[in-house]
């Protein structure tokens, strides 16, 4: 209630603190909710990349490996075929007998021993002999990748008394570090492999691979049609009932769920075209059906900012309407249009719902070579790693999950980039 | 002229996508199964010349109606379940032309009821799982059929269950509907701790789907906490909360021993030899399933049985008994694999 002896001066003078404290209030407020923000995404960030930082490093253990040929390849012939299916675990047994020659006498200890070290290094001396059949009979210095759970013990995650592991194994490894025969290395594995069902052996660069192609296929196909269709319908379409609906059922399909495009991508593309399952070229085609709505809508907006003058002009001085578009519209358009091209692409990379559909959630050890090799993507790997019983699977989740964030950083700074560099404020 | 470009691109790109003589063995079904498949499928690929077949994990129903839709090159070669083929699944695979299935069972899967090693291990019966955990418990002693009125469950700590249990809240963290592990628990546990009641025993025959009814419906009421598919989150939820169950296959246990421990049921320790022995009450068997018309079609098929049941491979001390698989029995694994190697067609 305001006083009627007072003047409007004083009204306003007596209200303002209220109306100071209230604009403080306001600040505070935003302040907050920022700072809300931004401490869960620190938590956030925090968090994964504690846990994730891990795989990164690998502990590996020193075999000096004697490429037996009388084991490998009896009748000496360097079959290549001979060669893939020879027992190189024999071989790292009997290296590992070489360091402990009382361990491997009785068959108990020796399993025990043996399962000390991952079955990778048979894996990976079978590659190298395949790359180079000359290795045979030479005795060489390999660093193995240890088993997940001697990883996970060195890393600290287990603790010595955890009763996972006896005591032989412990008095094996403590003998062995002080052999200076363990250490913990650059885990280039995780950048080089596939999906493994060992931990220590378990890589990206398979889901990598199969983003890769997916996102390539996915933006070759939307980013065409999806400017094309904009260009239509913001500069040529008559606006009439149809252009209405036409505009309405874009905007529909930009909020449908991602699961219903993988429903119709398995009716589509593997039921009535017959295309391969798990192939990321439909992953990619089923991606882009997602993308489109949101390029169109992202065109049509940044179509409309160009202000009108432009046109005018070109129109006026000559220019044919597709000229004055091709020549004036669309350049001034396009930073714009990248942007909200770049971050339709960066939620494609984030997608898993859709890829359940097209078996793209799947074990696949092999990279891909290309877009109609079987393969997954970095979501996917987030979740079959995630629901993995092994314990190390925990960290590779966390770095699966660094990698994906990274990609997608990248791809939004571009896109902020993109922005800043070449866009026009009239 | 672009418009051209782009159309012909899209025509091409439709065209090379079409399937093409697969040379890739392709696995789906089971999630329970598919930690062991894919295991095997990778020594498969790095022990042969063969490509490393694909594992779908899809569930087991959703991998037989994967499997059974037809012969050919865009249908899988193989399918995984945690339970066995049901009868109409056998006749909409005849339907669809596949005649011939070999059948191989692979080993058993224990459900454990697990807590932090925080506090002391519970030693359950089936009993005390079915009264903490059913949405309707008999009130009164439940005799016989006619005799046994059913109230809400009432039990709010274990103490209510069973005298000798400790006075602590029921809270059970355990998978969702959707789940097979869910549909075993069900199936094994609540369903052999209700019929321990002579009188919901004597129902089963008189009136089958108020049985099923009574012993297959979990309580609602917060006690039983759906904690989603994911069994790791399970069980980092039991490390922070000591006095929670945790409701998940064995091999999570296995991977956690240091941290959690498996209640006894009936008695009988969660161990790898009490499941083996088939001591242990909640234990399930593991199938796969493969076509035979697909057998020298696709690369390496009767290879990957081989490779399954070698006792390298599924014995007590092969590499899957180390990922959590609980092994037959020697004389079970012997007739299995002459079975499977034999493609010895399946007979229900």
């Amino acid at each position: 209630m305001t006083d009627p002896r007072q003047s409007p001066t004083e009204t306003i003078l007596a209200s303002l603190p209220r109306r100071r404290r209230a604009e403080a209030r306001f600040h505070f407020y935003g302040i907050a909710a920022i700072g809300i923000a931004l401490a869960f995404l620190i938590l956030l960030i925090g968090a994964i990349g504690h846990q994730g930082i891990g795989a990164f490093s690998q502990t590996e253990i020193a075999l000096d490996v004697t490429l037996d040929e009388s084991v490998l390849d009896p009748s000496g012939t360097r079959d290549p075929e001979t060669l893939s299916t020879a027992n190189y675990r024999a071989v790292v047994r009997a290296a590992l007998g070489e360091i402990f020659p009382d361990a491997v006498r009785k068959r108990r200890d020796r399993r025990k021993l043996t399962a000390l070290v991952s079955v990778g290094a048979g894996f990976e001396l079978r590659e190298q002999v395949l790359e180079n059949p000359g290795l045979i009979g030479r005795t060489m210095r390999v660093w193995a990748p240890a088993d997940d759970e001697v990883d996970m013990l060195f890393k600290g995650v287990t603790a010595r008394d955890s009763g996972r592991f006896t005591e032989k194994q412990l008095g094996w490894l403590d003998r062995l570090e002080a052999e200076d025969r363990i250490r913990s290395a650059f885990n280039w594995r995780f950048f080089s492999n596939g999906d493994s069902r060992e931990p220590e052996l378990a890589g990206i660069l398979g889901a990598m691979s199969g983003s890769f192609f997916a996102l390539m296929t996915c933006l070759v196909l939307s980013f065409p049609l999806g400017v094309m269709a904009a260009i239509y319908l913001e500069e040529f379409a008559p606006r009439n009932r149809w252009t209405d609906l036409v505009e309405i059922n874009i905007n529909n399909l930009a909020a449908v769920p991602s699961i219903v495009f993988g429903l119709l991508g398995l009716a589509a593309f593997l039921g009535f075209m017959g295309m391969a399952r798990s192939a990321p070229l439909v992953g990619g085609m089923v991606l882009a059906l997602m993308t489109l709505p949101t390029i169109i809508i992202v065109t049509r907006a940044s179509l409309g900012a160009v202000p009108p003058s432009i046109r005018e002009a070109a129109i006026g001085l000559g220019a044919s309407r597709m000229q004055a578009m091709l020549h004036h519209t669309l350049p001034l358009a396009t930073p714009g249009i990248m942007t909200g091209t770049i971050i339709g692409m960066a939620r494609a990379l984030g997608e898993l719902a859709p890829l359940i559909m097209i078996g793209m959630v799947a074990f696949i050890v092999d990279v891909p070579q290309g877009p109609l090799d079987p393969a997954s993507a970095l979501p996917v790997q987030v979740y079959i790693w995630a629901d993995s019983p092994e314990r190390a699977f925990a960290e590779k989740t966390a770095a699966a999950i660094i990698v994906l964030l990274a990609f997608l950083v990248v791809m939004n700074l571009t896109a902020v980039i993109l922005r800043r560099r070449f866009e026009r404020r009239w | 002229m672009k418009k051209t470009l782009i159309a012909a691109l899209f025509a091409g790109v439709a065209v090379a996508g079409a399937a093409e003589a697969r040379d890739q063995i392709r696995i789906v079904g089971s999630s329970t199964v598919f930690p062991f498949s894919t295991a095997v499928a990778e020594r498969f690929g790095k022990t042969t010349s063969f490509k490393t077949p694909i594992v779908e994990s899809t569930g087991s129903g959703g991998g037989l109606k994967l499997f059974c839709t037809g012969i050919g090159e865009g249908h899988p070669d193989i399918t995984n379940a945690s339970r066995r083929i049901k009868a109409n699944e056998v006749k909409k695979c005849a339907e669809n032309g596949i005649a011939d299935v070999i059948e191989v069972k692979i080993g058993y899967d224990g459900i454990v009821l697990a807590n932090s090693r925080a506090t002391d291990r519970m030693s359950l019966t089936l009993k005390d799982v079915f009264l903490a955990l059913a949405h309707e418990v008999p009130d009164g002693a439940c005799g016989s059929a006619d005799a046994c009125p059913m109230k809400a469950n009432p039990n709010k700590t274990w103490k209510d269950v069973n005298a000798d249990l400790p006075d602590v809240r029921i809270e059970v963290l355990g998978p969702p509907a959707t789940s097979g592990t869910r549909d075993a628990f069900v199936e094994l546990a609540m369903e052999g701790g209700c019929k321990a009641f002579a009188g919901i025993a004597a129902m089963k025959k008189a009136d089958k789907k108020a049985y099923k009814k009574v012993c297959h419906t979990i309580r609602e009421d917060g006690a039983y906490i759906e904690a989603g598919e994911n069994d790791n989150l399970i069980v980092q939820k039991l490390t922070t909360n000591p006095r929670a169950l945790g409701i998940f296959g064995f091999s999570f246990l296995d991977q956690n021993d240091d941290t959690l421990q498996g209640s006894t049921i009936n008695g009988v320790a969660p161990e790898f030899e009490e499941i083996a022995d088939g001591n242990y009450p909640v234990s399930r068997a593991l199938f796969f399933y493969a076509k035979k018309a697909h057998i020298g079609e696709v690369p390496g098929i009767a290879e990957f049985i081989a490779e399954f049941t070698n006792e390298a491979t599924w014995g007590p001390d092969g590499y899957l008994a180390d990922k959590g698989l609980i092994p037959m029995s020697d004389a079970e694994r012997e007739e299995w694999r002459a079975a499977a190697n034999g493609l010895q067609n399946l007979s229900m």
